[in-house]
Formats: C-alpha cells, structure tokens, sequence
C-alpha cells in the first residue's frame, strides 16, 4: 500500500491503535533501545527510589511506538522528518495505551516534497500521557520515493 | 537582583563537547528487537527485496537514532555506566540546581541510517534562560542538541532537548 499526499487532508483521523502493556512490553521495549535504567524493569527500585506504581514505558521506546503507528498509516515509503514530544504521564503494565492521530496539515514544500504534519497523542483510559507532534514525508504519486531525497532535497 | 549566568556556562553555549564515536557499529539486532517490541511490521526492516527498492538496502527505523550512541552497561575498561546527555548533567552541577526534568525533546531525521555505520556524537548547549519559577521550584531552562554523523561525515540527525533545572518549591 502506498499513501500519496492527494490522499491526506487537514483534519483527517487516523485509526486509533490499542495495546494491552504488559511487564514484557516495558522491558522488552527498554532493553532493545539500551535502556539499562532499573526504573524500566525492576519493580521494586520504580516504586520505593521513583515513587512511581510500577515500572514504565521509556520514551525512546514510546518514540518506536509513534512511528510504528505512523507508517502502518503511511506504508514504507513514508519518511519521518521530524517528532517532537511532550511527556505528561507514565504509562504502566496492566494499561490498555490507545495512539489517535489528526493531520494538522498537508504541503508540499519549495523541493517538491510533501509532508503530513500529524499530531499524535498517547493515551490511558482517555488520559493523554505523551503528545507527539510528527512530520512524515508522503509521496507526491505512486513513482515518488521520499527516501531518495538528500541533503538541499530533503528539508525536514 | 536576577543571578547572572556563570561565565563558564555562558563560554559554553553553542562549543562542541563530549565529541565522541559509538562504542560499537550499527547491528540488525536492536532493529529486529525494536521492531519485534512494538510490532512494527514494516517490511523496510523485514524483507531486503523492499529495503533494496525503496531505500537502496537495510536502514535502521529513524526513531533508533540516539541508541547507537548510547554506552554499554559494562566494558572490561570502563567498569561504571556512561552518562549519556553529560551536558544536562553538567550544567545541573555548574548551575546549582539539583533537579531537572526534561520538558520536550525534538528529533530531526537527516540521511538514514544504515546496517554497518559507525555513528559519531557531539553535544552543544543551546541556550540558559534567565530563572524561572514554575511548579516544580525556581531555576532555569537550558536547551542542549545533540548531532549524529555516520562515518562519512554525513549529517543522520539532530535531537534537541529542552530541559528545567530547579531548587524544589519551598527548598530554596
């Protein structure tokens, strides 16, 4: 499946993903990203030294989470320009996370690329836990391929 | 009075520092691994047929960029962790101010990375604000980016991270 930018518009909803965390999901997700910090897979050090109830998701590992949910949108030739994130909640084993999604814009910009502005948010029984402000590049038609562009081409 | 900023913070600000290369090549493994955790079933890192159509072989998925970087958990020469993001960690030391939370990181993705590159760091503070008082206690904000090159020189990414050093409310 290949998006194309005539496809994306303004205020377009994505299909919201839901994920069932368990214990697996935080460590696994930590130790793939080299996160070695025992607030990501000792409980006991996350809930007496942290405070917190558990131990949590790490952000790198929710950066993953984003761009999986961005590219099952936009297929493999969707390029990620830019994320910015916003962190304001902990997400723990036992949560059901839902990722939502809502293009914020679609342009095409002075090379000729085009871009899906997308804000994603990361949420806990309707609590946002993380934003994720995304710019993905999408192709222009079926024989455009964002990931051949380079250095003056490619405008993040 | 406002405190000015020590002279050796503002001599610091946009200097090269902590100029480093990864501590091992770029592997399939933490692509699979990383994949496999959030389940990512994007046949750019699965099927070599599709990476070679679509971006000329295997790439790394872009959000993996800061991990190449980051240290092991032990080496038989360097027995204690390294800290990554040693300039949050300084200035927090040079300002005085024992808290601090990171309050938004931005990633900007440049060439992709590649099975095999050997990727390079180096750190640069941005900007100190003046002090600030918000919930968390009175400090200051400062932003520090972090570069990523493969061994070519190529410029792969730039992460960029707004962080809050603060005395807790009620502890000044």
């Amino acid at each position: 499946m290949t998006l194309t930018i005539d496809a994306v518009h303004e205020g377009q909803h994505l299909t919201p993903l839901t994920y069932d965390v368990t214990v697996t999901t935080v460590v696994l997700g930590a130790l793939a990203s080299r996160d070695w910090r025992p607030m990501h897979h000792d409980h006991d050090f996350a809930v007496n030294r942290n405070g917190t109830k558990d131990i949590f998701l790490n952000t790198p590992n929710q950066a993953a989470w984003f761009e999986r949910y961005l590219t099952d949108w936009t297929g493999p030739k969707g390029r990620l320009g830019r994320m910015t994130f916003r962190m304001k909640g902990s997400v723990f084993p036992g949560d059901t996370m839902q990722l939502d999604g809502v293009v914020t814009a679609a342009t095409v910009d002075g090379a000729g690329c085009a871009w899906a502005d997308v804000d994603v948010t990361l949420s806990v029984d309707g609590v946002v836990c993380t934003t994720c402000a995304a710019r993905i590049a999408i192709p222009t038609s079926d024989d455009d391929n964002p990931w051949t562009r380079r250095g003056e081409t490619w405008r993040p | 009075m406002t405190p000015p900023i020590p002279d050796e913070v503002v001599k610091l600000i946009d200097e090269v520092q902590y100029e480093e290369p990864a501590e091992f090549p770029v592997e399939r493994g933490y692509v699979w691994n990383t994949c496999a955790a959030v389940e990512n079933g994007n046949p750019l890192f699965w099927d070599d047929a599709v990476a070679a159509e679509i971006t000329d072989g295997p790439i790394t998925p872009p959000t993996l960029l800061s991990i190449w970087m980051r240290k092991h958990r032990w080496t038989p020469t360097r027995p204690s962790e390294g800290l990554a993001l040693q300039v949050h960690f300084d200035m927090k030391q040079k300002l005085g101010l024992p808290e601090a939370i990171i309050s938004e990181n931005t990633i900007v993705f440049h060439d992709p990375v590649r099975i095999g590159d050997l990727i390079s760091s180096c750190q640069r503070l941005r900007s100190v604000s003046e002090p600030k008082t918000t919930k968390l206690g009175t400090g200051r904000f400062w932003v520090i980016d972090v570069e990523y090159r493969n061994q070519h020189d190529a410029l792969v990414g730039v992460e960029s991270y707004t962080a809050f050093g603060y005395v807790k409310a009620g502890a000044e």
